[in-house]
């Protein structure tokens, strides 16, 4: 995938076409390549949980069992409902961990899932999931022909260090751009070395085995084409992707017209346009600052009250814009426990609101983001991290509304990146301080101010 | 930085004077720490000027090197360190107790108790700022690879007998230091950080001397803020400050007109005695050089003298404070960490590597997760005014049971499960069936939160185990109407982590096993230039 056959594709980009070529040469590496590993990038909504399903539905029909390790109990139980989905007779084991609630209950309704807290009660199944910490724990004679190990760049590299004995070969596939797994503690004593713990896996892994395939998945069917190239310049400078619609394939409307007030316009703005920034007064705020929680809370509530609908590729008719569609993204827990709390007076339920974090890999139409720096008065290295910013802005189909105080351009400008370098690292590109700049700069064509 | 520090923070502006952040001690202090008040040359990372060290507060040893850059003097420096720190600590090391460790049994695989050795008591080094662990990691790095002419008698650089031991303990001791709640390195500011609020940024509470200044002023008549001020800035009539910094870098006004000229008169007498034509020449000039020594030592003890009475004035606050109920729980470890040193180096193992390998540092990574996982539910269980600030940030609250209703699991046999509700005013960030937790005679009893009560500022939990075997709860074991109860959002003890490979064993994800370089003890740094003078 280089750059010129892009550019000559360019006039016909046929996005279904690119992502085939894609997905059947990772295939091909990954069933009959030679080296043990095999990097997926993929960018938000790139199909990657479609991927792994895939991928693993091949090697267990040629015959090579299974071990996937994903990061969290969610994303290994969603695993296993698609996998049960496209092949009911193919016989999955979850294993989980020995607390109560350990896995989704409605894997109990899929005759060919086995559970199990033990390793030894799922042996001979075609696949076997787990998370990574519950992978840790297992001991086995023979290792497991294949692995695939989903979200791994969110692994810590000594998590893997904990697995990687398990297997012989595996597939490794994740986002780029998303969060960097993080560290309690300081690690800065490690920085630089091949091997440090609290790098990315796939750091560790590119590191000593730089000469493994690396592949990239080109086309994001999630984001719009309104959100796609921002995202994609603003975050994946080197490796870009499309979005798999075009302008006027989704649209966004509302039954009930606006009432002039600030929300309204914003919500206005971002059905046009796929973003919408609605800017409050500058001022130095706590973290949860109470006037751009309620701003945030009554934005969700006019999208629900004005009757929202979207079309979309996926049906002909235009679909409700319902609470369960729509997720407000912060950056701390507390802002977000303050965002559910104003939600829940202004009487609205059942709308997603969690920080950035726990909001990777999942997808809404609509989503409502307090902006990381908004009303503060120092720019941190947690604040400016590229992945949380790209996380907000990657999570929707239709539209992102930002909701943010004036001033974060002039706090950027005071605030230049100042960790320091460590000899031996890879430096990350873009860093944080430019990717937000580029998206701030975007949002300001969209800006609707607003006192309340 | 939490909202509470915050708080007392802004507090300590207003009082000008500092605020408590603890009401117990969460280190453990030694009845006969080692105060350790190192200066560097400026500009020779790594080069000793001087240090006061000891354990008795009123007879510190004075150690100088009148000519930091001579690599001789260095070694006599060291030397004489190691003849102090090393008696201490192995006073330490001989006094042991039996105890028990599980360990896996190498032929069974199985988990078993074995009786071993532990240090009733390990040796505790306390410097005064955190650029002084630095430092000490700095000297133990310079030290643990050199060789002795015993081990070596090819080496160009021989160093005195003892000096490789020292480094391998000082770097024990910076390594122990990275691990939270640990207290076999303490440096004083961080520990004064640890239990008081000043009205100053935390870089400035760097300075020890303001730092105390917050929180006893000395003078007379002066507010915490002003005597911080003072500390800070006063200089006497030569320009020199009146609280010389805690170090191990010093005043550049100091360096430039006092210490400077003293080292340039050293290095003359020094010069002059070598020239010496007689016996009698000799005599006057090894006179001089004698007095140019005798000065730079005044002029290094006027420099650390103020440092080693703050660190122990320090310590005489801290000590006021009652020990909190886990720190002597985490001092235990510290011992364990000791007492594995002390048989490492028995063993005859050589000195720590330059670099750790994957499996070592990511065994070190998790744990000293765990230990701050440990440390800070340990301090606000210990400690009501840590506690208030993790009830503010919502992961923790505190209320009186206002209703005990009995309920039972469906199972075959019901196993009581009481439904409790809790008035409370505080704002937990509970989520649908979040655990939370609360200490039941030092031992965590896990509920659920079964939602909102009927009421205003009440929440109804359901208790989840430590009530017994039986179908009724044990007595005491369920919280009753009008009793006050603690509950937190996070655990108290934490689990242990996973098990990785033995380095042999490293997978290839992490470079495969270290093969036979590993082997090969490192050598010590490559002599350069400038390594002599």
């Amino acid at each position: 995938m280089t750059a010129e056959t892009a550019t000559a594709a360019a006039p016909a980009f046929d996005p279904g076409a690119e992502a085939a070529r894609a997905t059947a040469a990772i295939l091909h590496d990954t069933l009959h390549g030679t080296e043990r590993g095999v990097v997926v990038d993929s960018p938000p909504g790139a199909g990657k949980s479609t991927l792994v399903v895939r991928a693993a539905l091949e090697l267990a029909e040629a015959g090579r069992p299974l071990m996937v390790v994903a990061q969290t109990n969610a994303q290994v139980d969603d695993l296993v409902l698609r996998l049960a989905e496209k092949n009911p007779a193919l016989p999955v084991g979850r294993l989980h961990s020995s607390d109560t609630d350990a896995y989704d209950k409605a894997l109990d309704a899929l005759p060919n899932v086995r559970t199990s807290a033990k390793a030894g009660d799922l042996a001979g199944l075609a696949v076997v999931l787990s998370t990574a910490a519950k992978w840790a724990h297992v001991t086995v004679d023979e290792p497991w022909r294949h692995a695939i190990v989903d979200e791994a760049y969110q692994m810590r590299s000594d998590s893997l260090l904990a697995v990687a004995g398990l297997f012989e070969r595996a597939l490794f596939v994740g986002d780029p751009g998303q969060l960097d797994p993080f560290a309690t503690v300081g690690s800065e004593q490690w920085a630089g070395l091949a091997y440090d713990p609290s790098a990315s896996a796939v750091t560790t892994l590119l590191a000593h085995n730089p000469g493994l395939p690396q592949h990239r998945l080109p086309v994001s069917w999630r984001l719009p084409a309104s959100a796609a190239r921002l995202v994609s310049d603003a975050f994946y400078p080197y490796t870009p992707f499309r979005s798999g619609t075009d302008h006027g394939d989704r649209r966004l409307a509302f039954g009930v017209p606006s009432d002039g007030s600030g929300p309204d316009r914003v919500i206005d703005e971002a059905a046009v346009s796929g973003w919408g920034l609605l800017e409050l007064p500058a001022r130095h705020t706590p973290r949860t600052d109470p006037e751009a929680v309620r701003a945030v809370a009554s934005v969700v509530r006019r999208l629900l009250d004005r009757e929202g609908a979207a079309t979309s590729e996926r049906s002909p008719d235009p679909v409700p814009l319902t609470a369960g569609r729509i997720a407000v993204g912060t950056a701390h827990r507390d802002q977000a426990a303050a965002v559910r709390a104003a939600l829940a007076d202004l009487g609205v339920s059942d709308v997603t609101v969690d920080t950035a974090n726990r909001l990777q890999g999942r997808e809404y139409d609509v989503t409502v983001v307090l902006h990381p720096l908004s009303g503060r008065p120092d720019a941190t290295a947690f604040h400016l991290e590229t992945g949380r910013l790209c996380v907000l802005a990657s999570r929707h189909r239709h539209a992102c509304i930002v909701v943010c105080r004036e001033g974060v351009d002039g706090l950027l400008d005071d605030y230049p990146s100042t960790e320091p370098v460590q000899l031996g690292t890879l430096v990350k590109f873009p860093d944080g301080w430019e990717a937000n700049h580029a998206v701030l700069a975007h949002l300001a064509e969209h800006r609707v101010a607003w006192r309340p | 930085m939490s909202l509470i520090t915050t708080l007392a923070r802004l507090e300590a502006v207003r009082a000008e004077a500092a605020q408590p952040a603890a009401t117990v001690r969460h280190r453990h202090l030694s009845d006969r720490p080692l105060v350790f008040v190192p200066l560097i040359t400026a500009g020779e990372a790594g080069a000793p000027l001087g240090a006061l060290v000891g354990t008795d507060r009123h007879a510190p040893r004075l150690l100088v090197v009148p000519q930091p850059r001579d690599r001789d003097l260095r070694f006599t420096f060291l030397a004489e360190l190691a003849d102090v720190v090393l008696p201490y600590v192995e006073a330490c090391a001989e006094s042991v107790e039996a105890a028990e460790r599980t360990e896996t049994d190498p032929e069974t695989g199985k988990r078993v108790k074995v009786e071993v050795d532990l240090c009733s008591d390990a040796a505790q080094l306390i410097v005064p700022s955190r650029a002084g662990v630095d430092f000490v990691r700095l000297l133990g790095r310079s030290m643990r690879f050199r060789r002795t002419a015993e081990q070596d008698p090819q080496t160009p650089h021989p160093a005195p007998p003892r000096v490789p031991l020292l480094g391998r303990w000082l770097t024990h001791y910076g390594e122990r230091a990275r691990v939270p709640g640990s207290s076999l390195l303490l440096a004083m500011t961080d520990l004064l950080g640890r239990h008081w609020a000043t009205g100053q940024s935390t870089l400035e509470d760097q300075h020890l001397g303001a730092l105390l200044a917050w929180i006893a002023p000395a003078e007379e008549g002066l507010t915490g803020a002003q005597a911080a001020r003072r500390a800070e800035l006063a200089r006497d009539a030569e320009g020199q400050l009146l609280c010389p910094p805690a170090g191990p870098a010093t005043d550049p006004a100091f360096d430039n007109r006092l210490l400077a000229p003293a080292i340039e008169r050293y290095d003359r007498a020094r010069t002059a005695l070598a020239a010496a034509e007689d016996g009698l020449e000799a005599d006057d000039r090894l006179g001089a050089l004698t007095a140019a020594e005798r000065e730079i030592r005044a002029l290094v003890e006027s420099r650390t003298r103020p440092t080693w009475e703050s660190v122990w004035r320090g310590l005489d606050l801290l000590r006021e404070l009652p020990a909190g109920a886990h720190a002597d729980d985490r001092w235990t470890r510290d011992r364990w960490s000791f007492t594995s040193h002390r048989d490492r180096v028995l063993a005859g193992e050589p000195p720590q590597p330059r670099r750790d390998d994957a499996v070592t540092a990511a065994n070190k990574l998790a744990t000293r997760e765990r230990e701050q996982a440990r440390l800070e539910a340990q301090e606000a269980l210990d400690d009501p005014l840590v506690m208030a600030g993790r009830r503010l940030a919502g992961e923790a609250f505190a209320g009186e049971v206002v209703d005990v209703v009995m309920e039972y699991s469906e199972s075959r046999r019901p196993s009581p499960r009481p439904l409790v509700t809790v008035r409370t005013d505080d704002r937990p960030h509970l989520g649908e069936r979040a655990r939370v937790y609360r200490s039941l005679g030092g031992r965590p009893q896990a509920a659920e939160y079964a939602g909102p009560g009927a009421e205003a500022d009440t929440l109804v939990l359901r208790i989840m185990d430590k009530m017994g075997r039986g179908r009724e709860p044990e007595a005491g074991s369920v919280p009753e109407k009008g009793d006050l109860v603690c509950f937190t959002l996070f655990e108290h003890e934490q689990r242990g982590g996973a098990k990785l490979p033995d380095p042999e064993e490293t997978p290839w994800t992490h470079g495969g096993p270290p093969g036979e370089a590993a082997a090969v003890p490192e050598a010590a740094d490559a002599q350069t230039e400038e390594d002599v003078l």
